[in-house]
């Protein structure tokens, strides 16, 4: 294959990848916006296969790498619950990490067939110190986006505390650590391919991603995981650059922008600077919980039933789903609720934060799963007129994303976050497992409102009882 | 974002590489800068494109972003595939060959994952069935 066809057929993967992302504006054209994906994938596949025209022995390695690798993939794709999703996304961006990494390893060992030497016919004079930039720019980011995504998956997974992880001086080190790792990256350029250079770029980058992430607490996930997916495009960028390859520079620049946006969106979600959310140590669940329980304010405490009671009467209901909806696994019964309301002749729409769950669009999913049609599915700035409306909210797992001291408390922490105004709604059951603050320790104000009625219990159990109770 | 703005962003990163051929004016320009040129269009082209992405679809697109980011995969097959004269063949080849399986696994659990989500996304008068 000419290389000049070939580099055509690599724009015309670029092409469907982005056609790919297109269909991800509505539902209805994602189905087929992920079927341009992956016939832009084949075609890249097919094409460097054409290029390199593989002997024997490479294609029982080709066919042997893509069948193990395939089989490892589609069976976890097919087996993953989905409330695991946010760690199964953060283990493929550490995939995409290391194998950039790989790439790149054989790139330097074999430069000539990446076309990257200086002088084609004499491999002593090195390789060019442009392809040395990119490489060395594209095995940094990767092995952090390694490292990063493996500690951003065992946060998630809980195999790791969600708690933010602080060294002394951990700034000071960062900061010594990366003007480190560009003076080696320069030395690995001037010495025109050192081997030994370029794994001291990987073990310092490797190190690099796992001082970043550590001290980011569990509830700062959403930020950690989109900027990782932003990483993993500009790793792969890097390399394309260094292959010269089209399919993979356009790949690496949709997917850093992608990430990068997301990352904004999120921290807009949560009035937080990018910069404060990297810089870490907010976000650790327990680490404040204390403190509101110093002084004992009277709640109202309410059962299955008389929410159930409440609800069935109301003519509309909004539930806003939390992360601790998708710890409890209770999207099943949250449904079935929302279809035993939906018979007694109640409006049922579900209202839900940017930042709900452990990465953006996460409750989505898990209402989608549940068979939850997604033109019930508001986001924040659509439904947050229609509280005062709505005769009954139920709040399931969620906390500070309903937290009024965001909109009145400028001495709060979260002031300024954009919140779901349900206390405006007549009835407000709020859904905990106990009266403990959400993961900012901050006190929520809604539990003691006159017209809050908590509902304590894990999130699932209580929703079947609401369902059982309306059944009756 | 309309069609229209997609088609003109599309444009943007097809005529530079498209020109890559070409003599810039006052020589020829190397082939880097042109590359560099698609990377700063394809940017552009992801921003407008991402933005209009609905936020209820944010988890797939991180699956469907992972996917498509394995197309690194070309890298590891031109490493395993072409078979080489000059010394340090092999351990290149065990490189693309780690490089391969991990990228695979991406691919395969990349858009499976993502369409199995996608599928999970119903009208009301779907879901009722």
């Amino acid at each position: 294959m000419s290389a000049n066809v070939a580099a055509l057929l690599y724009l015309a993967a670029g092409v469907l990848f982005i056609l790919a992302l297109r269909g991800l504006s509505s539902p209805a054209t994602s189905r087929q916006g992920n079927l341009y994906g992956m016939i832009g994938m084949t075609i890249a596949i097919l094409t460097t296969l054409g290029l390199a025209e593989p002997t024997a022995t490479s294609w029982i390695l080709i066919v042997l790498g893509l069948g193990i690798g395939g089989f490892i993939g589609a069976k976890t794709a097919r087996e993953i619950p989905m409330t695991m999703m946010p760690e199964l996304v953060a283990a493929f961006h550490s995939l995409v990490g290391l194998a950039a990494v790989f790439v790149a390893a054989s790139a330097l060992y074999a430069p000539s067939a990446f076309g990257i030497l200086v002088d084609p016919s004499d491999p002593s004079f090195g390789i060019k110190a442009g392809s040395l930039l990119e490489m060395s720019l594209g095995v940094a980011i990767g092995a952090i986006t390694f490292t990063g995504s493996v500690i951003a998956f065992s946060k998630l997974s809980g195999r790791m505390s969600g708690k933010p992880i602080l060294l002394p001086m951990r700034h000071v080190i960062n900061a010594a650590l990366g003007l480190l790792l560009i003076f080696v990256i320069y030395s690995f350029i001037v010495s025109a391919g050192s081997a030994w250079l370029f794994w001291l770029v990987v073990v310092l980058a490797l190190l690099l991603g796992v001082l970043i992430i550590i001290p980011i607490g569990g509830a700062d996930m959403p930020v950690v995981v989109s900027m990782l997916n932003s990483y993993s495009g500009w790793a792969a960028a890097g390399i394309g650059f260094t292959l010269g390859n089209v399919a993979l520079i356009i790949t690496g620049a949709l997917v850093g922008s992608s990430g990068a946006i997301l990352s904004y969106i999120m921290c807009k979600a949560m009035n937080r600077q990018f910069l404060s959310v990297i810089a870490g140590g907010f976000g650790g669940e327990t680490v404040a919980a204390a403190g509101g329980g110093g002084e004992q304010k009277p709640v109202k405490l309410g059962s299955a039933e008389d929410a159930a009671y409440v609800m069935k009467n109301a003519a509309k209901v909004i539930i806003v789903p939390g992360y601790g909806m998708a710890v409890a696994q209770a999207q099943h019964a949250l449904r079935e609720m929302g279809d035993a309301l939906k018979k007694a002749g109640v409006e049922v729409k579900y209202a839900i934060h940017p930042v709900a769950g452990r990465m953006p669009g996460h409750m989505n999913v898990l209402l989608a799963e549940a068979n939850v049609p997604y033109d019930e599915v508001f986001e924040l700035e659509d439904i947050n007129s229609e509280f005062a409306q709505a005769d009954a909210v139920y709040v399931i797992g969620a906390n500070d994303v309903v937290n009024p001291a965001a909109e009145d408390d400028k001495s709060s922490p979260i002031y300024g976050m954009p919140v779901l105004q349900v206390w405006k709604a007549g009835t407000v059951f709020f859904n905990k497992r106990s009266l403990a603050s959400g993961y900012a320790g901050i006190d929520n104000p809604v539990f003691y409102r006159d017209n809050t009625v908590m509902v304590l219990g894990d999130a699932k159990k209580m929703t079947e009882e609401i369902v059982k109770a309306l059944a009756e | 974002m309309n069609g229209k703005a997609i088609a003109l962003a599309a444009a943007m990163v097809l005529l530079p590489s498209m020109a890559s051929a070409s003599e810039g004016i006052g020589g020829s320009v190397d082939p880097s800068i042109y590359r560099l040129m698609v990377f700063v269009m394809a940017i552009f082209v992801g921003y407008y494109v991402v933005w209009s992405v609905t936020p209820a679809l944010h988890t797939p697109l991180m699956s469907v972003t992972n996917a498509i980011s394995s197309v690194i995969v070309v890298g590891a097959l031109l490493a395993v595939g072409l078979e080489l004269v000059a010394g340090g063949t092999t351990l290149a080849r065990f490189f693309g060959f780690l490089a391969l399986v991990l990228a695979s696994i991406n691919i395969f659990g990349g858009f499976l994952v993502t369409s199995r989500m996608l599928a999970m996304y119903k009208k009301k008068d779907k879901a009722r069935k």
